[in-house]
Formats: structure tokens, C-alpha cells, sequence
């Protein structure tokens, strides 16, 4: 079953590359990316060993507890998990269930982030190659450690998936993702003074060589030694225990380690056996009142699009899901601008921030639409009406929603001469984020979750195409923002006034015209290719 | 019998197409076909899974770009003014979704006014059509909530509620059960007596050996037979006269080891 399950996920994996151009560059970018992280961590790692071996096994151990860590929770709020190999496919296969656990874990780490961790854990171990035995714990420290993220990322997103499907818990999902965020908060604040160097793991491993080995081994020593009694960290401590002949607490950290992965398999399992006999969907009907927003907005083909864009907005998890972090951003801003001695200046962000996310989560709509958008081919639907109809609501709930947060953060800061320029590149930055995810989203389109699936599953080749599409977008913007930007700059930094208020003015008409212009080409390029568009998303199934 | 076709689409013609190809990949899904649906006609298109029946009606139903050829609408060429052929066309595609996040009335109100219709429009007609396809009773539940048929129905719906010239429906019966498909049947023949014309596709011979004035047969994408239904069985069964046309028919003891009385893997 392992090595029938790890071939088809490899097939899979080929078959990404037949699939379309635009999937393979994307899956080729996310390789080069991988190994380039990956042989800066190992050298990093090994330079690090040979000079300072007990600092470099702290460092790894911080590191690596937050890559568990990452791979723990991320799935949940950010990517979702991979979901080639759904496991509810097989439920009618009658595989015996542990064999189908143990071919779906070993087939987890066949993708491009699990075969990078693997790769990672094992060469970072090379660190200890001075200290057979070290090493030798460090190789099976790291197997343990991947076995530990594989396990661990499949047992919390099975097990909550059930809970996550169902509207009411997004609200529950906002306040649980509230929580890790605020923990990086006091982690940086303990650090205290050497902020920078942990803030990214990247940094802290480079920095090993050259910053003097006491110290990093000053800010990561106390840490590791908490960390390494964690689930996240005792696999990456095996070598330094060994190192120190200190056996028995390598049996300690074995024992936790090995403890956490049998726990997490058990959650796994059990998770699995209810998810394979739970049909999706089920529940009770979900009854309307009325025609709620249709009968709100104006009887034509641009107001139908607006009302249907409202009401998915409302009623549609997806949707949900891609502004749930907005709530969220302020409080983060607080904590991070609190701990790290910038204090409240960074709720200035927020506004710009928000009208970006907002912006941008409209760049794939007919994506979110999936087939259903035949009814807008079969229709004839104009495509200035598809374009106005979809960045209308955005619009109407975004002005004065970012204005909001901008004053807000004017007014908490105490800033009141930053106002002009913030609320020039806030709404510049909204106008010209619609207008560009108006023009793309006539053109592009990427597989999301389907109507109706969890909006933490991930489907094949999305999240790549989502991060291309992402930066394509954001590049685009901030180059129509330039002019803004520069303006805003110049205004608070030398300071400026009077290019401080140029930027509001300047800020508008940006965004105004690049509204204007983004609907004007995504309705024309939108026009030409609707049968495209609907041969796209149907090739999505 | 059909199968000679002129080459310039005729006068009379609800729907025409001439020469349609379509190429997926290595698969040619349609190869070639030209069909002519008369105006009024209550007109079948039936054929083995995957002839093509899907793809055609796409192309003909401006779905789906062809490779080649040309599809007209009373008169009107699809693909060159396609705008003003949706206004008088109705098109229930198969194997699509629909917005199911909206209640039926919803759903409805929202087709209503892609169309371009007024608002009090709209709700008459809503109103109507949910009556007629007894989902009346389910307009504030959302379409995510409906069963198989209901959501065919609605769909149904939805692809005539700007009252079209041409309606064509893709599988319109699957899953309906049998009284509203009954119902649907009446709404469609009364339909057809004021002068509208009535494309569907499917694959049970019965339904439109009876319920069909004209038929195409198609299968591995090409045009096997059309013209009248009388015409295309020529005294046989759909059924029969479909099963000698399109051949595939298995005379064979079937598989042994599937049988109960030698179960055993």
C-alpha cells in the first residue's frame, strides 16, 4: 500500500507537469526556491557545526521546533493541506486503514515543501560531522522530526476539518488564530534586545558564522533549552544531548518525541476512521428570507452581479476564509509594534494593508465561481457588468472600512499631519488593487476549493499559482502606486507637507483611474474569451 | 432520411450548424457534423456516452469555441453576434454547477436579470416558473439544499425564464422524478405548439421515441441519421434501429465470475 500510494503521488506530481506550462514554471520556480533555501540552511548549518557545535545545536533546535511548528499550523489558516490524495477518494476501496495511514504519510513528504524539509533535516544533521555518534543521533532526530510534521499537519487538519466546513466555526477559527499570532509577541519580547536576529529563522542560521558564537549562544540558549522539551524541538536536540553525553536526557527527548508521534498517529487514525464513514455536505437546510440583496441593488445585469457578489461574500466560506485575517491585523500590528519598541506606529499599516487584501480578493472570481459561471457565458452577461458587479461590493464596504482603520490609526498614534498621505496610498492602493484584479481575473485563473469544499483544502497546483499570481499582482500594483508612494515617502520622512498632502490627491486619481482602466481592459479581454474562461474552470471539474 | 445537408443554412432552421469540428487534445470530439432542427421542431439528440452530444450542443450553443465551422440561430450566425443570439436562445448545459449559494427564487431572480429583464418581470415570471416546476415550496431554500432533480429543475428554470425562441437542454430528465419529469414534458409541448423549438439530448430511446417529432443520432462524434423520428426508426424501435446504427451490442455470456453462484475472489 506505501509504495503503491508514494507512486501515485509521484505520478501526480509528474502529471503536474503535463497538465499546463503555467503549472510547470510554477512547480520549477517552487524548486528552485526550495533548493536554494535548502543549501543556504545546510552550509549555514555546517559551517555553524564545525566552528561552534553547541550554539549551532541550539540554533537548529529553535529552528526547527518553528518548522514543525509552521507545518503544524500554517495548513490550517494559510494553504490548506495538499489534497491529491483526499483520503475520502479511498473510502470506498476497502484498504485496511492502517495501511492506508502509513502509504499516506510516507506519501506526504512527496511534494515540493515535504521533500525540502526531508532534505533539510537530513543535511542540516551533517552539522555533527565531527561526532559520529551525534550525527548519527542528528539522522534519526531528523527522520523522527519529519515523521513529526508529516503526522502532525495530516492529524490537525483531519481532525478539525470536520469542524471547519461549517460556518460557524470560521468565528471559532478567528479566535484560535488569534492565538499563536499573539504568542510571537512575548517570544520576541523575551529575546529582548537582539530582536532582529530571530524575528526570521534564515537570519539566525546565517548569522552563526559571523557573529561571534557567544552571543547568539546568549539569545538561543535559553530558548533551545525550553524548546527542546517541546514536541517541536526534542527531535532537534538528539545530537546536542548525545554531544554532551548526556543520555539520559536524550531519553528524555526520544521519549517525547516519540511519545507526541504515536499521540498524533492515534488522532490521525481515529480522525481518519470518522472522516471515511461521514459523507461530505449533510446537515440541515439552509433556508433564506426574501431576495436579500437582489432586491437591494439597482434591477440590472451589473446590480443581479453585485447582489450575487454580496451574498457570496456573506454566505460563502471561501470567501471568508480569504478575509479572515483582516479582524485579526490590527491586534497583530499592536503586539509586534509593542514588543518589538516600534510601538503603535505600525497601525499605520494596517489600513493600506486591508485595502490590498481586499482588493486582491476579487483577482480570482471566476475561479470562485467554478462552472457555475456558464450561467454568465450562457446568459451573455456584458463583461462590464461581470467586472462592476464583482468590485462594486468590495468597493462600497472597503471605502469606508479602510478610511475607518486610517483615522483610527491616525488617532491612536496621535499622528493626525500622517492622515493626508495615509489615506491617499490607503485608497489609491484599493482602486488600483481592484482594478488590477479586474483586468487579471479576465485573464487568469487558477483552481481554488470548490464551491462547497472546506476552504482549507488546497487543490493541485493552486498554491503555487496563487503565490505567482500574488506577486505578479503585487509587483503591478506597486508600480502604478509609485508616484503615491514616492510622494507619501518624500512627505513623512523628510518631512515634507506639502508632498504629504500632494500624495492624497495623487493617491485618489491613481486609484480612480486605474479602477476605471482595470474594469474598462478586464471587461474587453473578458468579452473576447468567455467560452475560454468557462473551458478554464470546467478543466478544473 | 437525412444525411444530405445543404451547405447554406436554411430559411427555416432553429438551429444549423455546418462543418463542426472539435479537437481535445489527440480526441477528436466532433468530427465534422452538420444538423439542420427545423423551427417548431420537439427535436432528440441521442447517442452512447461519449459521442459527443455534450460538445456539440456547447458549440451550438456558444459554451465552447468550435475549431471549425459555423452555427446559426434562426438565421442568426452564433459565433459572429453572439449577444444577440443568447437574447433568443435558452441553454441548460450538463455537468455544470450552479450559483447554489442563492435560494431558488434567488437563482432565478438573478438569470432574470443577467437577461436584462425588469424587476417586475422578473418576479412574475419567477413566481411562474417556480410554480410550474413545483419547487414553490422550496424557493427560500438555498439550491446547495436541493436534490439532484430540484437542482435540474431550477436550472431547468433558469435557462427559460427570458422566454427564448430555441431551447436547448442538455439531459434535462436525468434524475428527475418521473411526475415532474411528466410535468416538464407538458411545459415543453406547449411550448413547442406556440411555435418555440425544443432540443434535448439523452440517452433513454423510449422518452424520445415518444416524446421527439424529429432525431439525430450520433456517435464517435459523427452524425449517424437525422429526420423525423418515424424516419430515422423506419418501422423499428428507436431503440433497435439506434442499437443496429450504432452497433457495440455484446453477444456474450457476460462475466462468469461476477455471477453469486461462483463467489469466490
Amino acid at each position: 500500500m506505501v509504495a503503491q500510494l508514494v507512486r501515485l503521488k509521484l505520478t501526480l506530481l509528474a502529471n503536474t507537469f503535463r497538465r499546463s506550462v503555467w503549472q510547470t514554471i510554477g512547480l520549477v520556480v517552487a524548486s528552485l526556491y526550495g533548493l536554494s533555501i535548502l543549501f543556504l540552511a545546510v552550509t549555514a548549518a555546517v559551517a555553524g557545526g564545525t566552528l561552534a557545535p553547541a550554539v549551532t545545536g541550539q540554533v537548529l533546535t529553535v529552528v526547527g521546533a518553528l518548522l514543525v511548528l509552521s507545518w503544524w499550523v500554517v495548513p490550517l489558516f494559510a494553504f490548506g493541506i495538499d489534497a491529491t490524495l483526499d483520503p475520502l477518494r479511498f473510502a470506498t476501496f476497502a484498504i485496511p486503514r492502517r495501511h492506508l495511514l502509513a502509504g499516506l504519510a510516507v506519501a506526504g513528504v512527496i511534494s515540493v515543501p515535504g521533500l525540502v524539509t526531508a532534505l533539510g533535516a537530513v543535511g542540516v544533521s551533517f552539522a555533527w560531522w565531527r561526532h559520529p555518534a551525534a550525527l548519527l543521533a542528528a539522522l534519526l532526530g531528523a527522520v523522527c522530526a519529519v515523521a513529526l510534521c508529516i503526522v502532525g499537519s495530516r492529524a490537525l487538519t483531519t481532525s478539525l476539518a470536520p469542524l471547519l466546513d461549517t460556518r460557524r466555526s470560521r468565528e471559532v477559527l478567528a479566535v484560535a488564530a488569534i492565538v499563536p499570532l499573539l504568542l510571537i509577541g512575548p517570544v520576541i519580547g523575551w529575546l529582548g534586545d537582539n530582536v532582529e536576529k530571530t524575528v526570521d529563522g534564515a537570519a539566525v542560521t546565517v548569522s552563526v558564522d559571523a557573529a561571534p558564537a557567544e552571543a547568539v549562544g546568549a539569545v538561543v540558549g535559553p530558548l533551545a533549552s525550553v524548546v527542546a522539551w517541546t514536541p517541536f524541538g526534542a527531535p532537534w536536540a538528539f545530537a546536542s544531548a548525545v554531544h554532551d553525553g548526556a543520555w539520559a536526557l536524550l531519553a528524555a527527548r526520544a521519549a517525547i518525541a516519540l511519545g507526541s508521534l504515536a499521540v498524533l498517529w492515534w488522532v490521525w487514525d481515529r480522525a481518519l476512521a470518522r472522516a471515511l464513514v461521514t459523507p461530505r455536505g449533510g446537515g440541515a437546510a439552509g433556508v433564506g428570507k426574501g431576495l436579500g440583496w437582489f432586491d437591494r441593488f439597482p434591477a440590472t445585469p451589473t446590480g443581479a452581479v453585485a447582489a450575487r457578489s454580496a451574498t457570496y461574500w456573506l454566505r460563502d466560506p471561501r470567501y471568508a476564509a480569504s478575509i479572515a485575517v483582516v479582524p485579526l491585523l490590527p491586534v497583530l500590528m499592536l503586539v509586534v509594534g509593542t514588543t518589538s519598541g516600534a510601538g503603535t506606529a505600525l497601525l499605520l499599516l494596517v489600513a493600506p494593508a486591508v485595502a490590498w487584501i481586499l482588493g486582491f480578493g476579487i483577482s480570482n472570481d471566476v475561479g470562485y465561481d467554478n462552472t457555475a459561471f456558464a450561467l454568465h457565458v450562457a446568459t451573455g452577461t456584458p463583461g462590464r457588468a461581470d467586472r462592476w458587479g464583482r468590485a462594486i461590493p468590495v468597493a462600497a464596504v472597503g471605502v469606508p472600512l479602510t478610511v475607518a482603520f486610517a483615522v483610527v490609526a491616525c488617532a491612536v498614534t496621535g499622528t493626525w499631519s500622517l492622515l493626508p498621505p495615509l489615506l491617499g496610498v490607503t485608497l489609491g492602493m484599493l482602486g488600483t488593487s481592484l482594478g488590477v484584479s479586474s483586468a487579471v481575473s479576465g485573464r487568469l485563473v487558477y483552481p481554488v476549493p470548490r464551491p462547497g469544499e472546506s476552504p482549507f483544502k488546497t487543490p493541485k497546483g493552486a498554491t503555487v499559482a496563487t503565490l505567482v499570481a500574488q506577486m505578479v499582482a503585487v509587483a503591478i500594483v506597486l508600480v502604478v502606486l509609485l508616484p503615491t508612494l514616492a510622494l507619501a515617502g518624500a512627505g513623512i520622512l523628510l518631512p515634507a507637507p506639502g508632498a504629504s498632502w500632494a500624495a492624497l490627491p495623487v493617491g485618489l486619481a491613481t486609484g480612480a483611474v486605474a479602477l476605471l482602466g482595470g474594469v474598462r481592459w478586464g471587461a474587453r479581454v473578458y468579452d473576447g474569451r468567455r467560452p475560454e474562461l468557462l473551458q478554464q474552470v470546467m478543466a478544473f471539474g | 432520411m437525412g444525411g444530405v445537408t445543404d451547405p447554406s443554412p436554411p430559411e427555416h432552421a432553429a438551429l444549423s450548424l455546418r462543418k463542426l469540428w472539435k479537437r481535445f487534445g489527440d480526441k477528436v470530439a466532433v468530427a465534422g457534423v452538420d444538423l439542420d432542427v427545423p423551427a417548431g421542431s420537439f427535436f432528440g439528440l441521442v447517442g452512447p456516452n461519449g459521442a459527443g452530444k455534450t460538445t456539440l450542443l456547447s458549440m451550438a450553443t456558444g459554451l465552447l469555441r468550435p475549431d471549425a465551422g459555423t452555427a446559426h440561430v434562426l438565421g442568426t450566425d452564433l459565433w459572429a453576434h453572439p449577444d444577440e443570439v443568447r437574447a433568443r436562445l435558452g441553454v441548460l448545459p450538463d455537468g455544470v454547477r450552479l450559483f447554489d449559494r442563492l435560494t431558488g427564487a434567488q437563482l432565478l431572480t438573478y438569470a432574470g436579470l443577467l437577461r436584462g429583464l425588469d424587476r417586475a418581470t422578473v418576479a412574475e415570471r419567477t413566481e411562474d416558473l417556480l410554480h410550474a416546476m413545483d419547487l414553490a415550496g422550496d424557493r427560500d431554500t438555498f439550491v446547495v439544499d436541493y436534490s439532484a432533480g430540484m437542482t435540474k429543475k431550477i436550472a431547468l428554470a433558469s435557462a427559460m425564464i427570458h422566454a427564448p425562441r430555441v431551447l436547448v437542454l442538455d439531459e434535462p430528465f436525468e434524475a428527475v422524478d418521473p411526475i415532474s419529469a411528466a410535468n416538464i414534458r407538458d411545459i415543453l409541448h406547449v411550448y413547442v405548439a406556440d411555435g418555440g423549438t425544443v432540443v434535448v439530448s439523452s440517452h433513454v430511446m423510449d422518452l424520445v421515441q415518444r416524446m421527439c417529432s424529429h432525431v439525430a443520432i450520433i456517435a464517435g462524434g459523427r452524425l449517424l441519421a437525422t429526420g423525423t423520428t418515424d424516419e430515422v426508426r423506419a418501422g423499428q424501435s428507436l431503440e433497435d434501429r439506434f442499437v443496429a446504427l450504432v452497433g457495440g451490442r455484446r453477444d456474450s455470456e457476460g462475466l462468469a465470475w461476477l455471477r453469486s453462484s461462483s463467489a469466490s475472489s
